[in-house]
């Protein structure tokens, strides 16, 4: 059954420069090894092509329950080249939670 | 064991809404209100104030904030950190000592500067987000390097009742008091690393107090127009507990909590500030009570020889416009307005932009699959040398009107100019801070 993050986790985008940092956090401290299966990097960058050009990296943090997705050339060169309205990428969030797995 | 030291954060940046730091100082029982004001580039904008005028350039909302906070924190006996000097704080720290003599109330202001090292980084310096010179990037305006808690401590130990700073690393506005009431050393990492991160969940206010959380039906946050800014009561090991003003609207949960751990932190192992690297990784949250989270744990990873330095530049102008179609084939309509832009101004720019907001505009493409929006807005956008070539792109958004699409209504056009912000290193040595101290007294009524 394939289900959209939305349903199983939250997440809040940061920012530092062209790198957008997002974080996925399991509502369910059970959810959470099926996060760490299913969303790995290589599915991230293939939800989020166009988006996030350069290397993305995940952390894990088991005692939160959260991983933590930092993706390079993600904001179109950075809040002062970007002509995006969200420079900063801060609806990247809702980005993230739209992938299914 | 020392008791608790409480304190509460009541901005998150700049344009921070005021009444909360009121309700935090009034009602709070804190030892310690910090505003956090600064943005990466806030700073620079300062400056280009300053410029203008050598009076100017500490933060726009400064008198306001002050004006409505002062009585209170007098009366509470509560201590003010604020880095809203910006560009120039020892202007600032006049403008809070004319409000305390209109206000009559004796107060000591320590000034903590030495952030402003326009004057002495080497332009040749390569940029840490391309390895180019800081010289490519046209004319620089700020340069500020971020100080740490040691740079605030000799501000507190001054004994003043409002300090006030330009660049300070975020967290460590919170670190200094934490540090100084509990008499830490600069070596005592691990400590400092708790306190790193009971200062970075602060740091954006009601952020971790329910701000920026809510999405209706499955994330909902109880009366968030009334929402509360947090405090913490930190323990002499930098542990805390983490609680906001009975009868303030937000939530305090394990949720909103860890967003705000999570938040920004580009490696979650190596958290880096001019205090220590702290390792958030083993931070662990406990829920003790409705809107009381305990936060314990963090460790240091080592401490960085260097201080990142947020060099400012002129980044020349952005010009938009905007305008709206609605109804049957309303998509068809804008991307034909888009179409008609690009055919009109592709050749004058670099890059032009065309958004349609509604649609696409957030993420280049919708990642749900939805269909014919009723509404469109589009938006175009491009960077220009100068502001007249910028407005180029708000005029030809004006001109859809009658020289493109039906039913286009409600155009919008704007030039602004852009600040943008590299960072660069300095070696701690080349960064000495220094605290000034400004005070008003009542003078002695006559004999």
């Amino acid at each position: 059954m394939s289900r959209r993050l939305y349903e199983l986790a939250h997440c809040r985008a940061g920012d530092k420069g062209d790198t957008s940092i997002l974080s996925l956090i399991a509502y369910r401290a059970e959810d959470y090894p099926l996060l760490v299966e299913r969303v790995t990097v290589e599915a991230v960058a293939r939800h989020l092509r166009g988006i996030v050009a350069g290397e993305i990296r995940r952390y894990e943090m088991p005692k939160l329950g959260a991983l933590q997705f930092v993706c390079e050339r993600a904001l179109n060169g950075g809040v002062t080249t970007s002509l995006a309205l969200d420079a900063h990428g801060k609806s990247l969030s809702y980005a993230l939670l739209e992938m299914t797995i | 064991m020392p008791r608790r030291l409480r304190i509460g954060s009541g901005a998150g940046f700049s344009g921070d809404r005021l009444e909360p730091a009121v309700v935090l100082a009034e009602r709070g029982a804190l030892d310690y209100l910090v505003l956090e004001c600064l943005a990466e580039r806030t700073i620079a904008l300062a400056q280009l104030r300053r410029k203008a005028k050598p009076t100017e350039g500490y933060d726009p909302l400064l008198k306001r904030r002050v004006e409505m906070l002062l009585p209170v924190l007098k009366r509470r006996g509560v201590r003010l950190i604020s880095n809203f000097g910006a560009a120039n704080p020892l202007a600032g720290a006049d403008v809070i000592l004319d409000v305390a003599q209109r206000f009559h109330l004796p107060l000591k202001v320590a000034v903590v500067t030495g952030d402003d090292v326009l004057a002495k980084i080497d332009r040749d310096q390569t940029a840490l987000e391309s390895g180019r010179p800081l010289s490519d990037y046209g004319p620089l305006v700020s340069a500020n390097a971020y100080l740490g808690a040691d740079a605030v401590i000799p501000a507190l130990e001054s004994g003043a009742d409002v300090v006030i700073t330009g660049r300070v690393a975020d967290p460590s506005l919170f670190v200094a008091p934490i540090a100084h009431h509990f008499g830490w050393r600069a070596d005592e990492l691990d400590r400092l690393a708790r306190a790193t991160v009971v200062g970075h969940l602060l740091e954006c206010a009601g952020q971790v107090s329910g701000g920026y959380f809510a999405d209706p039906g499955i994330k909902d946050v109880p009366d968030i127009a009334h929402l509360g800014f947090p405090f913490a009561d930190v323990d002499d090991e930098g542990n805390a507990e983490l609680g906001k003003v009975e009868g303030t609207g937000g939530a305090i949960t394990l949720a909103t909590v860890k967003e705000q751990l999570l938040y920004e932190a580009s490696n979650p192992g190596a958290y880096v500030t001019p205090d220590v690297t702290a390792d958030f990784r083993d931070v662990s949250l406990r829920e003790i009570a409705r809107n009381r989270v305990a936060v314990e744990g963090g460790r240091a990873n080592g401490k960085s020889p260097t201080l990142k330095v947020s060099v400012g530049y002129l980044a020349g102008y952005l010009g938009e416009g905007e305008i709206s179609y609605a109804g049957r084939n309303a998509l068809a309509r804008a991307s034909l307005a888009g179409d008609i832009l690009r055919q009109r101004l592709s050749h004058l720019f670099d890059e032009v932009r065309i958004d349609y907001i509604g649609s696409t505009s957030s993420h280049g493409r919708a990642l749900d699959a939805a269909e014919n929006p009723y509404e469109i807005r589009l938006r175009a956008a491009a960077r220009a040398a100068t502001a007249e070539q910028a407005s180029l792109i708000g005029e030809e958004v004006e001109a859809l009107y009658l020289n493109g699409p039906a039913g286009g209504g409600g155009a919008r056009k704007r030039v602004t100019e852009q600040v943008g912000i590299v960072s660069t290193l300095l070696e701690r040595g080349a960064v000495p801070p220094s605290v000034t101290i400004k005070e008003w007294k009542h003078e002695p009524a006559p004999v």
